[in-house]
């Protein structure tokens, strides 16, 4: 590695062996005193406290440099800065996640009731009540039918790949192009499903199932490379004892490797189905919107949560009172956060599986 | 046990052996197959698309007009994100890798990854109601201060629904994916490098420039190419954020610039004819063919990396 040379001193200076240093608690100091700064002018004015915050954190990040330019010198001041500034990233970062779930659950929570839940959007009179049962139902089958297609491929592959194909030029191949294949746009996992269906039974075509051929597209990558870190992580002494006593490889594989792996493999599984759970774009196009309740993924249009949000928040409708909130973006945001409460949870389970099934590779 | 134990050279065992690789095999191969169906579907739906009568593609002439302004909007679109993203991502990823201590970096990490949960859906819903809205005055701000850039040229948007208001929520969108890969690659530094910089006495920034940053190079280029195909792609959040219209322009800050290709699918496929249909498709295989090279370079330099690495 090649090091930069270090800054020659000149020699006329004497040599001291340790830097003069800001005091330990310099950040705070200052950030007390931006604090206190950035006020003043808030107050004045009359601003907000989003400016407030915004003014404060900006003197912070130029008077500590500052100081520790005068005190330190350059070399310190830069790592000053930096510090601030990687530390800013991350609140910035945190910003736009409070807003949304804030927004989601204070403009959601109104929205939902048991009619909410219960209710499909089907009327048969002018001002009944309707909710997202429907979109519920076709989520929740059409996801089911993507993990029933992606579970199996995307396990027997990744069992292909650690158990048989080791460091064949196949097995390299197919590694290498299901990390590309997690890159694929789930638009055009939709276009692929929709020229599938299409081409097959007709150009008017729009089937749950269709839904769930998209989205395993999108699933089965997530499936293979989660299934095969954890194989990967099954101790090679167990496979070898069972080798041992006989047993066929085939056995051992369904005996001993798979048991092994079951809660990480249930973990990823349970990822990938919550990364499916929310989108969109492919079941706008193949999955189709109706307003009924439909529980036959293999006849007529069926529709889900994301595709409800997005239509209802296209074409509101109008409010009932002038200026109030129509009727569709309300069901929107109520919808949004049932959604995010689905996924929420999936991660959660997801997570407490793993904690409990921890791969066990400690000796 | 016993018969199997025994019989090891015989029938039943060999035989579930074989149709049990065979599955195996079999499914690896189906994803291959699965990866050629997504390109050779769009190709029979789409090439008919490339050569249609005029009237099929709006404006413009023929199928290069039509798709050319929405490749730039999903480009432009896909760069303010990576401009916005790639800094943010990079400094959270040093924060969590380097600058926190475990307790904290644990939960950063998890704020982050709970980004990457919220579905893209509720981004769009939550752009359009919340951010476009907040960013609106600064968007006539920066029209009447700053208007002779060309960026900034105006007439600013009534609604806030401009181009740089869906980067920006792109920009969200994909601060997780690339955070997690760079995370990852900044905490492989080996502990020595890092050590052998601070005891010659670096800062801890000059130990993260001379140490970490040449480590993770190649890491760092694949994760914000990864960002950038994710960015390419993404259709709900543009769609429902951005307001179309006009043609290829810089002005990021009025309602006249170009859909991206997959949210002018996403708007138009509803009242499109079979014919029309194509010509969308056929926008879909460029997007397909699109982000499929990003992503391809991307994995060639990681997997490139981690056999240099391995020997």
């Amino acid at each position: 590695m090649s090091v930069a040379t270090a800054p020659t001193r000149p020699t006329s200076e004497p040599i001291a062996f340790t830097q003069a240093k800001l005091p330990r608690s310099a950040p705070v100091l200052v950030a007390v005193v931006a604090a206190a700064a950035a006020a003043l002018p808030v107050l004045l004015l009359d601003w907000g406290l989003v400016v407030w915050a915004l003014v404060a954190g900006l003197v912070y990040l130029v008077a500590l440099p500052v100081w520790a330019r005068v005190v330190e010198g350059r070399r310190g001041a830069v790592d000053r800065m930096v510090t601030g500034l990687v530390w800013a990233a991350c609140l910035v970062a945190i910003v736009p996640l409070v807003s949304l779930l804030y927004t989601v659950i204070d403009r959601g929570l109104p929205a939902i009731n048991s009619t909410f839940l219960t209710y499909s959007m089907y009327r048969t009179e002018l001002d009944q009540e309707v909710g997202i049962y429907h979109a519920l139902i076709g989520t929740l089958l059409i996801t089911l039918g993507a993990a029933v297609i992606s579970v199996p491929i995307g396990i027997m592959a990744a069992i292909y790949l650690i158990e048989y194909g080791k460091g064949s030029r196949l097995a390299r191949w197919i590694t290498f192009l299901v990390d590309v294949m997690t890159g694929i746009p789930s638009i055009v996992a939709g276009l692929f499903a929709f020229s599938l269906f299409i081409l097959v039974f007709g150009p008017s075509t729009r089937l749950g199932i269709g839904g769930s051929v998209a989205l395993s597209l999108l699933m089965i990558p997530v499936v293979v490379r989660s299934t095969e870190e954890m194989l990967r992580l099954v101790p090679a002494d167990l496979r070898e004892a069972s080798y041992a006593l006989g047993v066929p490889k085939w056995r051992t594989i369904v005996k001993v490797v798979l048991p092994t792996a079951l809660g990480g493999i249930v973990t990823g599984v349970t990822l990938a189905i919550a990364r499916v759970v929310g989108e969109t774009a492919p079941l706008l196009l193949i999955a189709g919107l109706t307003t009924r309740t439909n529980f036959n993924v293999f006849s007529e249009r069926m529709t889900t949560l994301p595709v409800l949000i997005y239509t209802q928040n296209a074409n509101p409708g109008i409010a009932e009172t002038p200026g109030g909130t129509p009727p569709g973006i309300e069901i929107a945001w109520g919808g949004a956060l049932v959604l995010i409460l689905i996924v929420m949870m999936l991660n959660l389970v997801a997570r407490v599986i793993g904690a409990i099934f921890a791969p066990k590779t400690g000796h | 046990m016993a018969t199997i134990a025994t019989d090891q050279k015989t029938g039943p065992a060999r035989l579930g052996d074989r149709i049990f690789s065979g599955t195996a095999l079999a499914a690896g191969i189906a994803i291959l197959l699965a990866l050629a169906g997504v390109f050779i579907f769009l190709a029979i739906e789409g090439v008919p698309g490339l050569a249609k009568p005029a009237e099929f593609y709006g404006e413009a002439s023929n199928f290069w007009g039509y798709v050319a302004p929405l490749l730039f909007g999903t480009v432009l679109a896909a760069v303010i994100a990576l401009i916005v993203a790639v800094p943010l991502a990079w400094g959270i990823a040093l924060v969590v890798s380097h600058y926190a201590p475990k307790s904290i970096a644990t939960p950063i990490a998890y704020v982050i990854d709970l980004l990457a949960a919220v579905p893209s859906v509720v981004f769009g819903l939550w752009g359009i109601s919340v951010l476009a809205r907040q960013l609106q005055p600064g968007y006539v701000w920066l029209d009447e201060n700053m208007g002779w850039l060309p960026f900034f040229a105006g007439p600013a948007s009534g609604t806030g629904r401009t181009i740089l208001t869906a980067g920006l929520v792109l920009a969200i969108m994909i601060l997780p994916i690339i955070t997690a890969i760079s995370r990852e690659v900044f905490s492989q530094t080996p502990r020595l490098h890092e050590e052998a910089a601070l005891a010659l006495g670096a800062t801890r920034w000059e130990m993260i420039r001379m140490a970490v940053f040449p480590y993770a190079r190649s890491g760092m280029i694949s994760a914000v190419m990864l960002g950038l195909g994710r960015a390419l792609g993404e259709t709900m959040a543009v769609a429902m954020v951005l307001s179309a219209g006009g043609g290829i322009s810089l002005n990021l800050i009025s309602s006249s610039n170009p859909a991206s290709i997959a949210s002018n699918i996403a708007s138009n496929y509803k009242e499109g004819t079979p014919g029309k249909i194509q010509v969308l498709i056929a926008t879909g295989l460029v997007l397909f063919l699109v982000t499929f090279l990003v992503n391809f370079a991307a994995r060639w330099i990681v997997t490139r990396n981690e056999r240099k690495l391995a020997r």
